[in-house]
């Protein structure tokens, strides 16, 4: 029977449907574009654009240069290539933002789950997010950083070691923002009649959760996601600033940006390069997560 | 199972749900909601028991305590056998496919996130260790049963119309075949004409498969063309409790004959005649009811007596269950 051979066809791949949703929505496929073309522009071009190496007496003179074909982006104060600062910072930056953005999720995301969903944590953890939220971050930071950076720079390195610690200071620092919305809308969900339902066939709770409750508090989560990712970014050029996250000479776009901040009034565009590359990747970080949203919303699916 | 005298099926005796109220500072407990204080019954194989009253009586929380949605505060709901109200979680978990229920929005009651297929099956994958394939055989039967095309199977649950999604959520209350389902107001969100091919599918359906039914409504002439017995909640309580042709051709609680006479009648001419009786007042709050019958303060026939006692509710004629003090005089020896 052609009919039920029809009906008896496999779902079409829901990974399918939301690529194709997600493509329809412009802003995001713009922002996959830019974000693709950051993230591949910081890995490969450091190796096709290798600044000339430059004797202590060249760079001096060749300090403060505007932009012209031997310097796309000119030199800092220091005779350094901008551009192959930039592009060796939009590494770390990066990486820092969304490894940290994606620590914050997760853990703001499950506190948020487990204080929303059982009864009994609710107090204890709610409590513990107004703890974090009431320390001040930056003192709390330093002190991190200064008990931990020698001990973990002598297990993996001083590079690696302060990725890690800025990574997981600012992952552990932003995360109550994220459980507080998600714990209101699951406050919310629990007593839908879906989940209701769910109860009175006797699922599990760790399946309620999973399957009824996560999915459905995707589109709050993505909002914050996409809002950490800048904030991720500007806490750690922060730190830097403080001297307190990556070595001095090591560049990121943050410290960049900072470093420029003494001579926007002269040089302006090393205030801008810096800045562009922080805001287009919060900007297409956050049209993504706008149409993922919209891509993983049956409901929206279908238009 | 003796045919002369069947047990029940569902047992419910002095059944209480009390909500706390939270109030203060101190969130100290200032009282609490008895939303439904005290009600028995029985339900027997096959049977449908309509819960009538009005909105906030405590009807879908009989229907909730009774599935163990809610834990209740007293007294026993023995289904099949077995104590729900005491049940342990993993007891009360393989107890669940023995009984189910069927909400009443179905809108809400289905994730919108799941496909068709995925929110029938779930039961399946919960209480069954089925290959994929035979899970999908036996979704596919049920909207069979339920009059859904198999070829919805993959769609999701904001394509459908309500009458539709009404049959997803039947057909996820049979996936287990249950003995007993809850039908709490399953047709109210729906239009009219599709309360009908919902109701006429709900007792097709226990007609094939045996089932028994708790029907709760408000829509007194659909219970009427459902149920086979008839309880009328007022507060937390039962009024009155009968057969269906007896209540409604000779309600005996006040309540429930101003109850009964808000039904509108198709026939003009006697619709002409009909007689509504009007209650004065509102409700009482169920946080803080009145002394003795719940009802004292809006009954047209209350007497001294009404004030001071609590009715119980006792059997005043073959078959019909009062809970009233103008029948108090037949019941004496009873209770």
């Amino acid at each position: 029977m052609t009919d039920a051979s029809a009906a008896r066809s496999k779902p079409a791949s829901p990974l399918r449907d939301i690529w194709s949703q997600f493509r329809s929505h412009k802003g995001a496929v713009f922002g996959l574009c830019v974000l693709g073309f950051l993230i591949v522009a910081v890995l490969i071009g450091p190796w096709l654009w290798v600044p000339e190496k430059l004797t202590v007496a060249q760079a001096i003179k060749l300090k403060n240069q505007g932009p012209s074909f031997r310097f796309p982006l000119g030199t800092d104060q220091l005779g350094r290539d901008m551009l192959g600062r930039m592009l060796l910072a939009g590494r770390i930056s990066l990486a820092v933002g969304m490894v940290a953005m994606t620590i914050a999720i997760v853990f703001g995301t499950l506190i948020g789950i487990l204080a929303g969903y059982f009864r009994r944590l609710d107090g204890p953890l709610m409590r513990l997010a107004d703890m974090f939220l009431a320390l001040p971050l930056i003192p709390l930071l330093l002190v991190m950083v200064m008990l931990f950076r020698d001990r973990i720079a002598s297990l993996i390195g001083p590079e690696l070691g302060a990725f890690t610690l800025i990574v997981c200071a600012i992952g552990i620092t932003s995360w109550m923002a994220t459980s507080r919305i998600v714990r209101g809308e699951v406050l919310t969900l629990k007593e839908r009649e879906y989940v209701i339902a769910a109860r009175s066939i006797g699922v599990r709770p760790k399946r309620i959760i999973l399957r009824h409750i996560l999915p459905n508090v995707v589109s709050p989560v993505m909002v914050a996601a996409t809002l950490g990712v800048a904030d991720a970014i500007i806490t750690e050029s922060v730190l830097s600033f403080l001297g307190l996250g990556f070595p001095p000479d090591f560049p990121t776009w943050g410290r960049l940006l900072y470093d420029g901040l003494q001579y926007m009034q002269v040089y302006p565009e090393r205030v801008v390069w810096p800045g562009l590359a922080i805001s287009l990747t919060v900007l297409s970080v956050n049209y993504i997560g706008d149409g993922l949203r919209d891509a993983l919303d049956p409901r929206i699916r279908g238009r | 199972m003796l045919d002369a005298s069947p047990l029940p099926l569902v047992r419910v005796r002095d059944l209480k749900m009390h909500f706390p109220i939270y109030a203060g500072l101190l969130r100290r407990r200032a009282g609490e909601v008895k939303a439904v204080d005290g009600v028995s019954f029985d339900i027997m194989p096959g049977e449908t028991l309509g819960l009538v009253g009005e909105s906030g009586c405590g009807k879908s929380t009989v229907g909730r305590a009774l599935l163990r949605l809610y834990t209740p505060t007293a007294g026993s709901v023995v289904i099949d056998g077995e104590d729900v109200a005491t049940l342990s979680p993993e007891a009360l978990r393989k107890k669940r496919p023995t009984m189910q229920m069927v909400f009443q929005d179905p809108q809400a009651s289905l994730n919108p996130r799941m496909t068709l297929a995925a929110i029938i099956s779930e039961p399946l994958d919960e209480h069954t260790d089925w290959s994929g394939e035979r899970k999908l055989d036996r979704v596919h039967e049920l909207m069979d049963q339920v009059g859904l095309n198999r070829a919805f199977a993959n769609r999701y649950p904001h394509e459908f119309s309500g009458g539709q999604r009404q049959r997803i959520g039947i057909a996820r209350a049979l996936a287990l075949n249950p003995k007993f389902i809850v039908c709490d107001e399953p047709i109210a969100a729906l239009d009219v004409s599709i309360q009908a091919q919902v109701v006429n599918l709900l007792e097709d359906l226990q007609e094939r498969l045996g089932l028994t039914y708790l029907f709760i409504s408000h829509d007194l002439s659909m219970v009427r063309h459902i149920a086979d017995r008839v309880a009328v909640m007022y507060l937390g309580q039962i009024a009155e409790l009968s057969p269906r042709d007896d209540l409604y051709a000779r309600p005996l609680h006040p309540y429930a004959q101003a109850l009964l006479s808000a039904v509108p009648e198709p026939d003009p001419v006697r619709e002409a005649t009909r007689k509504r009786i009007i209650l004065t007042g509102d409700v009482p709050s169920p946080a803080n009811p009145p002394a003795g019958c719940n009802f004292c303060t809006r009954c047209p026939k209350v007497f001294d007596r009404c004030r001071v006692e609590e009715p119980r509710l006792a059997e005043v004629e073959a078959g019909r269950f009062v809970a009233c003090h103008l029948y108090g005089d037949t019941n004496k020896t009873a209770g």
